[in-house]
C-alpha cells in the first residue's frame, strides 16, 4: 500500500467531479432539492380539508353544527351548495374532499333530543386521507353529541357528569406529529445512499468505458491503492452533504436533533463505507455505465426509499417484505439516524445495529476488492 | 545480456477464436521492434499479454527478466505502455495528466516536477500545459500519451499503433521521438501497419492470423522472400495485359502498382523474355521494363498470399 499513489488518485477522482458539472450539480443541489421538496412539500398531514355544505335546514342549530367545522384547522369551508348535484361536481372537479349534508329537520331533531342523521361524503380516492377526514368528522359529531347530551341533562336539572373515562394523549418525539420531522431524518440515509451507490457506481466502468482503465492497469498501481483512492473523494463528498443535510434540517426545518452529533457523523460514516463498497462492487461487475446506473437505482436507491422505513413502516409490510428489510443496510441506517434525531438515543440503544452495519461494511469491502480484476475483460 | 523480450509458444484464445497462435520471437535490447501486420492478426493481443493485461493461454515468455505469466506486476514497474486507443483523461489539462502518471509510478515532490518539465520539454507541449487534453489534436494527444509513458524511464516501451490517425507530418515527429528514445537505451517494441513505418524498424515481425509469418530486418525480408526483385512493366492498356499476365503459368504474381504492372516470376524463368514474347501476341504495346527493388509492401503482399494459398 503506497498512500502517494492512492492521494494521486484521489486528486485525479476529484478533478473528474469538479470539471463534471452533472455530478457537482448532484452533490450539491440533490441534498438540497431533496430536503426542501420532503420539508414542504411531501407531507402527509392532513390540514384544512376543503368541504362544502349542503344545508336543507337553515335553522340555527344546524349552524352551529356546521361552525364546528369551519372553525376547526382542520376543515376550511369552501361555501355552501343548493343541489346535491353539485356534490358530485365539485369532487370530480377536485376543488372539494369532503361534503355534509344536513336534512331539513336537523335542528328539529336535535332539539327534540333524538337522533338526528348526518350525511358525510368524502372522496376515497386517495384512501389514506379519507380515513384521516372520517376520523375527524367523527371526532367532531362526538364532541357535539356528548355536549348536546350535557346540555339536556343540565335542562332536566341535575348536575352535568363527568364521563366515565377520559384520554388524556401525549405523544412523544414528535410532538406535533409533523412530518417533515418524521422524513428529514430519514433523508439522510437516502442522500448518503445517492452520493455512495448512484454516483460512486460509476467510477470504475467509466474508466472501462472510455478505455483509460487499459492504461491504469498497465501501471504498478495496486487494486488497493485504485480503490482506496476512488473511494476517498466520494466518502469525503458523503460526508459533506451529511453536514449540509443536519444543519439544512437544523436551521431551515427545525427538526429536533436530540442525540449526540457526534455519534451521529461516526454512524453515517460507518454507513457510507457499506454504501460505498456497494456502489464500487456494481461498478467492477457492471460492464456499462448504463447498466451501472440501473444496477445502483434498483439495489442501491429504491431499496433505501421504499424498504429502509423511509418512507414506508416496516411493521405494516407484509412478513416476506418485512424479513428482506432485514438483508438492506439502510434499514439499520435509518432507524439509528431517527432515534438519534427524535429520541436522542445514545450508543447503548444503537450498538446492534452498528454491528450490523461494520458486518456489512467489511463484507462490502470485500466483495468490492474481490470483483475487481486488475485484468483486461 | 538478456533479451528485452523473449517468448515461446505463446497462445491466446478467446473462445473458440485463436487470437495469438504459438508465436515465437526475441527482442533485443535497445531495438526498434516492430509488429506488422492487419487489423485483427493479433499484434494489440500480443502487446497487452506481454504487458501483463492479460494472461496467456498457454505458452510462457519473460519481459525486462520476468515471468510473464508468474511475475506480471513486477513487469509493470519496468514498461511504458500505449494503448492503440487514445487513454489518458480527457477532462484533465496536459498537465494534470503527467502528474498523475507521475504520481501513479511513485514518483513525487521535487524529482516529479523536473521529470514533467523534461517530458514537456521534449514532446514540445511546454506552452500548452494548462491545455484541457480533450482540445488537442490526435497528433499532440499521442506525443503526450508517450511522455506519460516515459516518465518513470522505464526500460522496455510497448506502444499499440500510436500513429493511427496521425498526419504524416505529426507522424514523422512522433518517429523522431520514438528514435531518440532508443539512442537513450530505450527497447522499443511498436506495432503498426503502416509499411513505411516499418523500415525505420531495427527487425520486424510480420504477423497475420496469429501467427508470425516473417521475422527479420526490413532487408532482410526483402532478400529472403524476393531475392530476385520485382519487375515493373510499363505498358498499354494496362488491365488487359495483367489479365494475360496472370493466367501465365511461369508468373507466381502480377498486380497494379501505380500506373505499372509488378511481376514476380517462378523460379528458373527468364521473366523479361516471355514477358516480351507474351506481349507481342497480344494487342499491347509494352513501353518498358525494369527491375526494382522490392518494397515491404511487395513483400508483405507477397507472404500474405502464400499465406492464404496454404
Amino acid at each position: 500500500m503506497n498512500l502517494p499513489r492512492a492521494w494521486a488518485i484521489a486528486r485525479k477522482e476529484f478533478l473528474h467531479i469538479y470539471r463534471d458539472p452533472r455530478s457537482l450539480g448532484l452533490v450539491i443541489l440533490m441534498p438540497a432539492i431533496l430536503m426542501l421538496l420532503f420539508g414542504y412539500a411531501v407531507t402527509l398531514d392532513v390540514k384544512k380539508v376543503r368541504m362544502t355544505v349542503l344545508n336543507y335546514d337553515g335553522a340555527q342549530e344546524s349552524l352551529s353544527f356546521i361552525y364546528r367545522f369551519s372553525g376547526s384547522p382542520y376543515f376550511q369551508l369552501n361555501g355552501f351548495i343548493q343541489d346535491e348535484k353539485e356534490v358530485r361536481r365539485l369532487i370530480d372537479e377536485g376543488t372539494i374532499k369532503m361534503a355534509l349534508v344536513l336534512p331539513n329537520d336537523f335542528s328539529q331533531t336535535v332539539k327534540s333530543g333524538k337522533k338526528a342523521p348526518v350525511q358525510v361524503i368524502l372522496d376515497g380516492s386517495d384512501s389514506n386521507t379519507a380515513n384521516i377526514i372520517l376520523s375527524y368528522v367523527q371526532a367532531i359529531a362526538r364532541d357535539y353529541t356528548q355536549e348536546k347530551t350535557f346540555l339536556k341533562i343540565e335542562r332536566m336539572g341535575r348536575k352535568r357528569p363527568d364521563p366515565p373515562l377520559e384520554g388524556r394523549t401525549r405523544i412523544w418525539f414528535n410532538e406535533d406529529l409533523e412530518s417533515k420531522n418524521y422524513f428529514i431524518p430519514g433523508l439522510v440515509a437516502v442522500i448518503i445512499s445517492i452520493i455512495g451507490v448512484l454516483l460512486t457506481g460509476q467510477v470504475i466502468v467509466r474508466e472501462w468505458e472510455k478505455g483509460s482503465m487499459e492504461l491504469l492497469i498497465s501501471t504498478p498501481v495496486r487494486k488497493s491503492e485504485l480503490i482506496i483512492g476512488k473511494l476517498f473523494p466520494y466518502f469525503f463528498l458523503g460526508l459533506l452533504d451529511l453536514i449540509l443535510a443536519v444543519l439544512m434540517g437544523r436551521l431551515v426545518f427545525d427538526v429536533p436533533l436530540r442525540g449526540s452529533v457526534g455519534l451521529l457523523l461516526l454512524l453515517s460514516c460507518i454507513y457510507m463505507i457499506v454504501a460505498l463498497a456497494m456502489g464500487l462492487t456494481i461498478s467492477a461487475v457492471a460492464g456499462t455505465q448504463l447498466l451501472a446506473n440501473q444496477m445502483a437505482m434498483i439495489i442501491g436507491f429504491l431499496p433505501t426509499f421504499l424498504l429502509s422505513g423511509f418512507t414506508f413502516v416496516i411493521s405494516n409490510m407484509p412478513l416476506w417484505l418485512q424479513i428482506i428489510t432485514y438483508g438492506i443496510a439502510p434499514r439499520y441506517y435509518v432507524s439509528i439516524v431517527k432515534e438519534i434525531f427524535l429520541k436522542g438515543s445514545d450508543f447503548s440503544f444503537l450498538w446492534k445495529e452498528t454491528l450490523v452495519l461494520i458486518g456489512m461494511g467489511l463484507l462490502g469491502v470485500m466483495v468490492a476488492t474481490r470483483s475487481f480484476k486488475k485484468e483486461l475483460r | 545480456m538478456t533479451y528485452a523480450v523473449a517468448v515461446e509458444d505463446l497462445v491466446k484464445t478467446f473462445d473458440h477464436f485463436v487470437a495469438v497462435d504459438h508465436i515465437h520471437f526475441q527482442v533485443n535490447r535497445g531495438e526498434i521492434f516492430c509488429f506488422l501486420g492487419p487489423n485483427g492478426a493479433g499484434k494489440s493481443t500480443t502487446i497487452r499479454m506481454l504487458c501483463g493485461l492479460l494472461m496467456p493461454t498457454s505458452g510462457k515468455g519473460n519481459v525486462a527478466g520476468y515471468d510473464m505469466v508468474k511475475e506480471p506486476e513486477r513487469i509493470k514497474q519496468v514498461i511504458g505502455y500505449m494503448s492503440q486507443k487514445f487513454s489518458l483523461y480527457d477532462d484533465l489539462t496536459v498537465q494534470e495528466n503527467l502528474h498523475f502518471f507521475g504520481g501513479i509510478y511513485g514518483l513525487s515532490g521535487k524529482r516529479l516536477r523536473e521529470r514533467e518539465e523534461e517530458a514537456l520539454e521534449k514532446a514540445n507541449l511546454r506552452e500548452l500545459r494548462n491545455r484541457m487534453t480533450r482540445t488537442l489534436p490526435v497528433g499532440w494527444k499521442q506525443r503526450l500519451a508517450l511522455a506519460c509513458a516515459l516518465l518513470h524511464q522505464p526500460e522496455i516501451v510497448f506502444l499499440d499503433e500510436p500513429t493511427s490517425g496521425v498526419d504524416p507530418i505529426s507522424r514523422r515527429d512522433f518517429w523522431r521521438l520514438i528514435q531518440e528514445m532508443v539512442e537513450r537505451g530505450i527497447t522499443v517494441f511498436v506495432t503498426t501497419h503502416y509499411m513505411d513505418e516499418a523500415e525505420y524498424c531495427h527487425r520486424l515481425a510480420l504477423i497475420y492470423r496469429g501467427k508470425i509469418i516473417a521475422l527479420g530486418t526490413p532487408t532482410e525480408l526483402k532478400m529472403k522472400t524476393l531475392s530476385k526483385g520485382i519487375l515493373e512493366v510499363s505498358c498499354d492498356p494496362l488491365i488487359p495485359a495483367l489479365e494475360v499476365l496472370k493466367k501465365a503459368t511461369w508468373i507466381s504474381e502480377a498486380a497494379v502498382f501505380g500506373d505499372g504492372l509488378h511481376l514476380i516470376g517462378k523460379e528458373g524463368v527468364d521473366l523479361e523474355q516471355e514477358v516480351q514474347t507474351l506481349l507481342t501476341t497480344h494487342p499491347i504495346h509494352l513501353k518498358r521494363m525494369e527491375w526494382i527493388r522490392p518494397s515491404l509492401e511487395d513483400v508483405f503482399v507477397s507472404l500474405i498470399e502464400k499465406e492464404n494459398d496454404r
